[in-house]
This record gives C-alpha cells, sequence and structure tokens, in this order.
C-alpha cells in the first residue's frame, strides 16, 4: 500500500507521460507528412525508414555522425587516460582532491558558453591563430575539426572521471606483484594496467560517444554548413515541419546507441557506471 | 610498480597540458569581456569594462535570466519530491518491475536531448493539444531532473540502511516523526546535493528546452544562442559568458561544504 503511494506520483509523470511520448514518437515515425500541409497523415508505411535508407544524404550524414562521434572518443581517451592516470596513481591524496575539483569545474560552466568559446578561438585573427601562426599553421575555421575539438573538450571531463575512478580501484600491490616477477613497466601496462582500466575507458566513452551522437548545437556554432544527425531531425521540426520523418531520423542515434550498449556490455562496463 | 622519474614527468606535463586546454578557452572568453575590440582580435590591444556596464542593462539577457532561474526552480522542486518518492520505493521495497523503474528514471538523461525533445513537443502539441510554453518547459526540465535526485537519494539509501528508522519506531514514534527526526536530516545533504545538480542542468538545457519553450518564452540559454551569430551582440553575449564562467563557482563550493566529497554529488 505503502508501495502504491510512493510510486504512484514518479510513476504517472515518467511511465505514463514519458513512455507515452516515446512511444507516440515512434509511432509516428511511421506515419507521414502532407507535404502541402504539413499535416501528419496517420497511414502506415514504411516510406520514411526508406528513404533514410536509400538516399545517399542520409547516408552520408549518418556515416559522419557515426565518425565525428567516435573520433570525439578517441581523443578524448587519449587525453584523459594519462591525466587520469597522474590523478589516480602519482599525485598525493591531497593533491589528487585538488585536481578532482579542477576536472569538475568546468562541467558546471553552462555548455553553451564553452561552445561559444571554442568559436571565438577559432575565428579569424583569435587565439588558434595567435598561437599556431608561428607554426605557419593558421585556424582550421568553421568545419568539421572545429567541431571535434569542440566536442572533445565539452565532454573531456566525462571520460576523465570514470578512468580515474577505474584507476583509483585497481590495488597498486597489483602493479608492485607485476614489477616483482621482472615485468618491464611497458608489460605491466600492457598486461595489467590496460586490461584492467579498460571497463572504464568503456563507461566514458558511453558518455562520450551518445553525447556526440545528439549533439547538433556544437555544430552549429563551431561546424560551418556541415550537418550531423540533430541538425536533420531539428530542421524537420522546424521549418519542413516533417515530423514523421524527424521521428524516424531521431530513431538512428537510438538504435546506434542501444548497439553499442549491448556490444560493451560484454566488457563488463556498464557496471562500473 | 615506481615509474621512472622521465616517465612521472610525461604525465605531469601531459595532465598540465590537459588542464591548460581545459582552462584556456574559459580564460579567454573572461579576459575577451574586457577587449576594447568588439571582433576580439587576439591579443586584446586595450581594455574597458563598458560591455560589463551595456550587459547590466540589457533588457532580453535580464529577463532570459530571470525565466530560467523560475524554471529551473519548479523544476528543481518537481524533480525532488518525484526523484525521493522513487528512490524510496525503490530501496526499500521489492516488486515486480523494479528494474523496470530504475531504468525508466535514467531514460530521459540516457537518450539523446534531441529525441526526448521532440518527443515531449510531439505529445504536448498534437496529443494533448497543449500550447507550448513556460508550463511545458518546467514539466520537461522535471523530467530529466529527476535521475540526479533519485540517484543522489538513493545512494544516500543505501548507505544508512534502515536501522535508524527500526530505533525510532521501536522507541515509539509514528512514521511521520521518524521521517522528521531521523530520515530527513540524514538525507538533507543528498537532497541538496540533488537539488544543486538538477538546477544546474535545468539552467543550462537548450536542446529539449528548443523544442519545449515554444516561441514567446526565452531561457538564457535560448537568448545566449539566438544572440550569439549576431556580430554587434557578440560582446554582451561575451560578458553573459564570463559572468557564468564565474558563477560556475559557486555550486562546486557549496558542493565541497555540503558533502564533503570531492565528486560533488552523483551525475
Amino acid at each position: 500500500m505503502r508501495l502504491v503511494g510512493l510510486l504512484s506520483a514518479p510513476f504517472f509523470w515518467l511511465g505514463i507521460a514519458y513512455l507515452a511520448a516515446l512511444a507516440a514518437l515512434f509511432v509516428a515515425a511511421f506515419w507521414t507528412a502532407d507535404s502541402f500541409t504539413g499535416d501528419v497523415v496517420r497511414s502506415w508505411t514504411l516510406d520514411n525508414f526508406r528513404t533514410l535508407l536509400t538516399e545517399d544524404v542520409y547516408r552520408t550524414i549518418t556515416i559522419r555522425t557515426i565518425s565525428v562521434a567516435l573520433l570525439v572518443t578517441v581523443v578524448d581517451a587519449i587525453i584523459a587516460f594519462p591525466m587520469a592516470y597522474y590523478m589516480a596513481k602519482v599525485a598525493s591524496p591531497s593533491l589528487q582532491k585538488l585536481l578532482v575539483i579542477a576536472v569538475l569545474t568546468p562541467l558546471w560552466a553552462s555548455y553553451l558558453v564553452k561552445a561559444y568559446a571554442w568559436r571565438i578561438m577559432f575565428s579569424d585573427g583569435g587565439v588558434v591563430d595567435w598561437m599556431f601562426g608561428p607554426f605557419g599553421l593558421g585556424t582550421p575555421g568553421y568545419g568539421l575539426a572545429a567541431t571535434i575539438v569542440t566536442l572533445a573538450y565539452l565532454w573531456l571531463p566525462f571520460m576523465i572521471l570514470p578512468i580515474y575512478a577505474g584507476l583509483d580501484r585497481l590495488p597498486d600491490s597489483l602493479l608492485e606483484a607485476s614489477s616483482d616477477l621482472g615485468a618491464k613497466p611497458t608489460m605491466t601496462f600492457r598486461t595489467v594496467i590496460l586490461p584492467m582500466a579498460f571497463p572504464a575507458v568503456i563507461a566514458g566513452s558511453i558518455f562520450t560517444f551518445s553525447l556526440s551522437l545528439g549533439d547538433y548545437i556544437a555544430v552549429k556554432i563551431v561546424g560551418g554548413t556541415n550537418q550531423l544527425l540533430g541538425n536533420v531531425v531539428y530542421d524537420n521540426i522546424g521549418a519542413a515541419n516533417n515530423l514523421p520523418f524527424a521521428a524516424a531520423m531521431a530513431t538512428i542515434p537510438v538504435v546506434i546507441m542501444l548497439i553499442y550498449l549491448a556490444v560493451v556490455r560484454r566488457t563488463g562496463a556498464l557496471e562500473s557506471l | 610498480m615506481t615509474l621512472s622519474r622521465p616517465a612521472r614527468l610525461a604525465l605531469l606535463a601531459a595532465l598540465l597540458l590537459g588542464l591548460a586546454a581545459v582552462y584556456l578557452p574559459l580564460m579567454v572568453v573572461l579576459i575577451n569581456s574586457f577587449n576594447k575590440d568588439a571582433t576580439f582580435a587576439w591579443p586584446p590591444q586595450e581594455f574597458t569594462t563598458m560591455w560589463w556596464d551595456r550587459a547590466i542593462d540589457n533588457e532580453g539577457a535580464r529577463s532570459a535570466i530571470w525565466t530560467s532561474v523560475q524554471a529551473g526552480l519548479l523544476a528543481t522542486v518537481i524533480a525532488l519530491t518525484l526523484g525521493t518518492l522513487a528512490a524510496f520505493a525503490l530501496q526499500r521495497y521489492r516488486f515486480f518491475g523494479r528494474d523496470a523503474v530504475s531504468l525508466l528514471v535514467i531514460l530521459p538523461i540516457a537518450l539523446p536531448g534531441i529525441v526526448t525533445g521532440i518527443a515531449l513537443n510531439n505529445a504536448f502539441r498534437t496529443i494533448l493539444g497543449i500550447d507550448l510554453g513556460f508550463i511545458t518547459l518546467v514539466i520537461a526540465h522535471a523530467t530529466f531532473c529527476i535521475v540526479v535526485v533519485f540517484n543522489n537519494v538513493i545512494a544516500r539509501l543505501r548507505r544508512l540502511g534502515g536501522s535508524l528508522e527500526e530505533a525510532s519506531m521501536d522507541l515509539g514514534a509514528d512514521t511521520f516523526t521518524t521521517f522528521r527526526l531521523v530520515t530527513f536530516p540524514m538525507l538533507r545533504s543528498a537532497l541538496l546535493a540533488g537539488g544543486l545538480l538538477a538546477f544546474a542542468l535545468s539552467f543550462d538545457e537548450i536542446i529539449v528546452t528548443t523544442f519545449t519553450a515554444g516561441a514567446e518564452v526565452q531561457t538564457l540559454p535560448i537568448w545566449i544562442f539566438n544572440n550569439l551569430f549576431r556580430p554587434n551582440q557578440a560582446p554582451i553575449v561575451n560578458v553573459v559568458g564570463s559572468a557564468l564562467i564565474v558563477l560556475s563557482v559557486v555550486p562546486i563550493y557549496l558542493a565541497q561544504r555540503l558533502s564533503g566529497e570531492t565528486s560533488g554529488g552523483r551525475i
């Protein structure tokens, strides 16, 4: 009886309202919009999905989005691992605490402000130009490279923190045992640290990958005219007023994410989230 | 394994470079808010506080901040209520579908924001026939804020166990008294941490907001986004951004004071 009292309000909110909204969206993906009036025509059809799979432009955008999300994840993992390693295994306990705060603080700064900061950095005559000018390099301008840098920047703390937690849990005695048994540091890294820290990297990658997949704001700010999946969804809700097609498009990131989760589930990463 | 000196130094260098990369863009925004050149040529030649004065008088920014604060507070209150209820139900009872409920709570934040956004947009407009506005915005924000409160409260409940409450009941306190004198004081810091996170999440959200706020309601992120591409508004946007960067220290400080934990709550 108490249980019913406790659960009814959250269940009504999430279970009825939110789940029903998701279900309705999924159903709408099988409808079409009247191209003249924009009204939703409620007759069952697979046309939206057929368009998605057969038209080159959508395939290109899907592949581009997945590539960007993968690159962002790899860049973040490469930058985050040594940082997390120093934090967990080299720094003294008091420094450790400070470093965690230093990594966490930017998470509280506004997402838009951070994306905007990179727009300023990449502008002509901006900081990137100024820093790399002496080496004969300039800003890449607004485009996919800028998008990847910005997204990697935005999600970096989401990669550092799980790896840090994973390495922190790894007992020092294990590393000592490895070196006592004659393993060189590179060998210990390859055969002990990496396999044990891998689930933590995967846990971080779930954040970086899924956050990148759904993002369409950063690419609007620093991506120039490039489009990712999110932009197509956005344009179909707004300008094109084609909700069914937007709904069908929106299932792509969800399906990719479900596949990704199913694949990484085997590594045990989900338990270390 | 003791690392060699060069290895340690290399790791330290990587860490410092990483931290520099994290803070450099934020510093650039802060410095540019005093840059006299409205196109932000780098390095700045002359400094001024003119942009700050103008930003403080900016009507659009002020009303957007007020909208964001109101929406954030309302969404936080709803999320605190529903998240705590759900956490109690899941921690204290075993029932059919328990795992499904815990998955359901995480769903709004696990799915891409755009999916949640258009699902709610569709539900409000075509199924319920409500016009988008402040109310729909609050409902949408509360939906994805529930999870952070839930995570904080359930983590605390797990750690506490039920023995103190049983002791209180054994000593003759009724349910309400036990909640008031035993359970609530033990939960207080978890609720504050969860509430803080929920508010911050709502205050910063743009994607779901775009699809649920309608054309008339302008939250701060929407205002920033709309003014981002207007060259003559850029210095004002920059000042607002700087203010947000400075203010982001406040929740970190509060979280430290509250929990004494380094994590500052759970996401």
